[in-house]
C-alpha cells in the first residue's frame, strides 16, 4: 500500500481548463492516475483531452464518483474551491495554489476540522505522489520509484533533492507528501507521519522541515510517543536571519521562535536523527535500513 | 508586510479605533505646519518599523513652534538601530493615566487568532512575560464566530485592569479584532493602550503586519511604502518579481524553490562561506528570470562569487543554462560562477554551458561539491 493516493484514486481537478491545471493534470493522467473529471464554472460539456468538464464539483462527484480533488485555481478563488470540494463530499483535497490569504485559510481550516470529513493537503504544496500508482500534483515523478521510504516535506524542490539522493542509493518511496509552506496548511507532519506509521509498505520516514512555527517541535513529541518506525529529519534555514520571510509565507524566524537549531535539537532530543544536509539525510537512511546498492 | 505607525493608525481610524489626532510629515516644514494645525503640545515621532524608538531619542514632546522645529530637524535623518528616519508622525500630546498592552496575533500553532491584554503597557511582550507571567491575559477567538463581548470582559477581568474602563477596553479589543480580520492582518498590536486623565481609551501606538497574499483586496495598504526599510537590492528584486532577501556575506546565491535555496545557504555556511543573499528564481524558471536574477545578485557590490543551485523539476535545466548564457552576453560579469544543474534536462543544460565556454564558470554535479568550490573561489 501507500498513503493518500493509490491505483484506485479517481481524481477531479478544479481549474483543469487553465494553463497550469491542464499541463499538470494531463501529466498526472499520463503517469497513470485516473483523472475522471475537471471543474470550471460555465464550461460543462467541454473536455480536456477526453476528461469531461463540469460546472460544479457536486455534479462531477455525482456523475463520476470522484475522490480526491486537486485545486489548481488562482489564489483569490482557491479557498472557495476547497470549501466546494469538501461540501461535495470529497474526502481528500490537495491544494497546489500558492498565495492564498491566511485569513481565508483560517476559516477553511476551522471549518474542515469541525466537519471532520475532509482531509486537506496544502495549500502551496507540490502534491502527493505514490510512485508506480498515482501522482496528484506537480512532483516530477520520473525521479522516483516504488519503495519503502515515506517522505514528507514543507518544500517542493528540496523534496526532489532529498528524494534524488535517496534514489541514488537505491531507495524508492511508498508515498511523497508535500504539506506546503504556508502558515496555515490542512495537514501537519503529525497527520502524515501517523499515516506512514500505519502503512505496511513504509519502513522509514524522512521528514523535511524548515524555519517558522513550532510544528517540528510538536512532531518530535508525537514521534517519541506514537511512532515505532525510524524517522530521519532534515531542517532547512540554519542561516536565516530573524524577521525575514524566506520565500515561503510560513518560513520566518520571529524573535527566538522558529529557528532551525531549536527544531533540530527538539527532534534529536526525542531520538530522531537529523541530517545536516540532503546528502547526510540519505547517508543516515542507509545506516538505518542497510545499503541497497 | 510591516506597516509604519501612521499607516497602522490610518487603518485604525477607518475602523473607528480611537487614536489621538495626528499628521504625517516628511520634512521639517511639514512637521511644523502639522504641529500648528493640531495645536501644542504635540509629540514628534520617528516613523521606523523597529522597537526602541523612544530610547533612541526618536520620540519627543514639543510645547511650541520652536521646539517642534528643533525636534523634527533632529529626528529626520537620525539612525534608529540601523534604520534611517525619513518620515515623521506629529500627534497631539496625550495625558496619560494608565498604560496597557493589547494585541490580536495569529497563533500558528493553534491556527486561531489570539487576543491578548495586559495592564503592564509600555514594555514589550517578552519583558511583561519576564516581569510577571500572569500579567498577560490571552484568549483564542474562533475565526468562524468572531470576537464576542464576553471575550473582552474575560480578558479585562483576567488582566486586572481598572474597573471603570472594562467596557471601553473590551470595545477597543473588539474593534482591533475587526481591523485584524477586515484588513487581513497577521498582527495588530497596541502598546501602549492608553487610558487618559478623562478616562478615555485610545491607541497611542499601532504595530500592524498585513498579509502580503491579501494585498490584492486592499488597494490602500498595497500602496503603503516604507522608505527607510527597503534595501535597494530588495526593491530591485521586488520590481522584477523575484523573491530576494539580502544577507551580509559575499557568496551570491540563486536556486529554485524556497526550501532548496534555504538549504543551499546552509550548505554554503557549512563549507565555511557567508551567503550574500537568498534568491528563489521560482518553479519553472525561464531564461529572462535568470537574467534578472543575475543582475540583482551582482548589484550587491560585496558579492565575490556566485552559486547557481538548480534541481530541475518543473524548472528545466536547459532553460536555466540558456538564461545564464544570455545573462553573460548582456551583463559584464567579473566574479566567478559555480553552477550545479541536476534533474530535468540536466545533461542538456550542462552541454549548453560547455558549448558556450563561458569565462569563469565552473560546473559541478553535486550540491556539496558546488558549495565547497564557490567558497574557495569567493575568498
Amino acid at each position: 500500500m501507500s498513503i493518500l493516493v493509490t491505483e484506485s484514486t479517481r481524481l477531479v481537478i478544479s481549474g483543469l481548463t487553465g494553463r497550469e491545471g491542464s499541463f499538470h493534470g494531463l501529466n498526472n493522467k499520463r503517469y497513470g492516475t485516473q483523472v475522471v473529471a475537471g471543474v470550471t464554472p460555465g464550461k460543462a460539456g467541454q473536455d480536456v483531452d477526453g476528461i469531461p468538464v463540469f460546472n460544479t464539483v457536486h455534479a462531477a462527484v455525482e456523475v463520476t464518483g470522484a475522490n480526491p480533488s486537486m485545486i489548481f485555481v488562482p489564489p483569490r478563488f482557491a479557498a472557495d474551491a476547497i470549501m466546494e470540494a469538501a461540501d461535495a463530499g470529497v474526502e481528500l483535497v490537495v491544494c497546489i495554489t500558492e498565495g492564498i490569504p491566511a485569513q481565508d485559510m483560517l476559516r477553511v481550516y476551522t471549518h474542515l476540522k469541525r466537519t471532520d470529513r475532509t482531509r486537506l493537503i496544502g495549500p502551496n504544496c507540490p502534491g502527493v505522489l505514490s510512485p508506480g500508482k498515482a501522482n496528484v500534483g506537480i512532483i516530477p515523478a520520473h525521479f522516483f520509484s516504488e519503495g519503502n521510504v515515506g517522505l514528507v516535506s514543507r518544500s517542493g524542490t528540496l523534496t526532489y533533492q532529498i528524494g534524488n539522493e535517496l534514489a541514488q542509493r537505491g531507495f524508492g518511496n511508498s508515498t511523497i507528501v508535500g504539506i506546503g509552506g504556508d502558515p496555515v496548511v490542512g495537514s501537519s507532519f503529525i497527520d502524515i507521519i501517523g499515516l506512514f506509521e500505519q502503512d505496511e509498505q513504509t519502513e522509514l520516514v524522512v521528514m523535511c522541515g524548515e524555519i517558522g512555527g513550532d510544528e517540528e517541535e510538536r512532531t518530535a513529541d508525537y514521534i517519541a510517543a506514537n511512532v515505532s518506525k525510524p524517522v530521519v529529519g532534515y531542517i532547512a534555514g540554519f542561516t536565516a536571519p530573524p524577521g525575514k520571510t524566506m520565500g515561503h509565507a510560513g518560513a520566518i524566524v520571529s524573535g527566538s521562535s522558529g529557528t532551525a537549531a531549536a527544531k533540530a535539537e527538539a527532534l534529536e532530543a526525542k531520538g530522531v536523527r537529523v541530517g545536516r544536509n540532503p546528502t547526510e539525510v540519505a547517508e543516515v537512511a542507509v545506516e538505518v535500513l542497510g545499503a541497497k546498492v | 508586510m510591516d506597516l509604519l505607525e501612521y499607516q497602522g493608525k490610518l487603518l485604525f481610524k477607518k475602523h473607528d479605533v480611537p487614536v489621538p489626532d495626528g499628521r504625517h510629515a516628511s520634512s521639517v516644514q511639514e512637521a511644523v505646519e502639522a504641529a500648528e494645525e493640531l495645536g501644542f503640545p504635540v509629540v514628534i515621532k520617528a516613523q521606523v518599523q523597529i522597537g526602541g524608538r523612544g530610547k533612541a531619542g526618536g520620540i519627543k514632546l514639543a510645547k511650541d513652534r520652536r521646539e517642534a522645529e528643533a525636534h523634527a530637524e533632529a529626528i529626520l535623518g537620525m539612525d534608529v538601530r540601523g534604520l534611517t528616519v525619513r518620515e515623521l508622525y506629529v500627534e497631539q500630546a496625550s495625558d496619560i493615566a494608565e498604560e496597557y498592552y493589547a494585541a490580536i496575533v495569529f497563533d500558528r500553532g493553534a491556527k486561531m487568532p489570539m487576543a491578548m491584554l495586559s495592564r503592564m503597557g509600555g514594555m514589550d511582550v517578552e519583558e511583561i512575560a519576564e516581569t510577571d507571567p500572569n500579567a498577560m491575559a490571552k484568549l483564542h477567538v474562533d475565526p468562524l464566530v468572531g470576537f464576542q463581548d464576553f471575550h473582552g470582559r474575560r480578558l479585562a477581568f483576567e488582566a486586572g485592569i481598572a474597573e471603570d474602563v472594562i467596557r471601553p477596553v473590551g470595545s477597543m479589543l473588539s474593534r482591533l479584532y475587526h481591523v485584524f480580520v477586515e484588513e487581513d492582518a497577521m498582527l495588530v498590536e497596541v502598546n501602549p493602550l492608553l487610558v487618559t486623565g478623562s478616562r478615555d481609551v485610545v491607541a497611542l501606538d499601532a504595530k500592524v503586519t498585513v498579509d502580503g497574499n491579501a494585498l490584492y483586496r486592499h488597494e490602500d495598504t498595497a500602496a503603503f511604502r516604507n522608505p527607510s526599510a527597503e534595501d535597494p537590492q530588495e526593491q530591485m528584486a521586488k520590481e522584477r518579481g523575484l523573491t530576494y532577501v539580502k544577507l551580509d556575506g559575499n557568496v551570491g546565491i540563486l536556486g529554485n524553490g524556497a526550501g532548496l535555496v534555504m538549504s543551499t545557504l546552509d550548505v554554503v555556511a557549512q563549507a565555511g562561506g557567508r551567503p550574500a543573499n537568498f534568491l528563489d528564481a521560482g518553479g519553472g524558471s525561464k531564461a529572462d528570470a535568470i537574467v534578472s536574477a543575475v543582475e540583482v545578485i551582482l548589484s550587491d557590490p560585496k558579492v565575490t562569487a556566485v552559486l547557481f543551485n538548480i534541481f530541475g523539476g518543473i524548472t528545466r535545466c536547459d532553460e536555466v543554462a540558456r538564461g545564464l548564457v544570455t545573462a553573460f552576453e548582456q551583463i559584464e560579469v567579473k566574479v566567478p560562477f559555480v553552477v550545479r544543474l541536476d534533474g530535468t534536462n540536466d545533461e542538456e543544460g550542462r552541454r549548453i554551458l560547455a558549448d558556450a565556454n563561458l569565462p569563469n564558470v565552473t560546473v559541478e554535479k553535486t550540491m556539496l561539491a558546488a558549495a565547497a568550490k564557490v567558497v574557495e573561489l569567493a575568498e
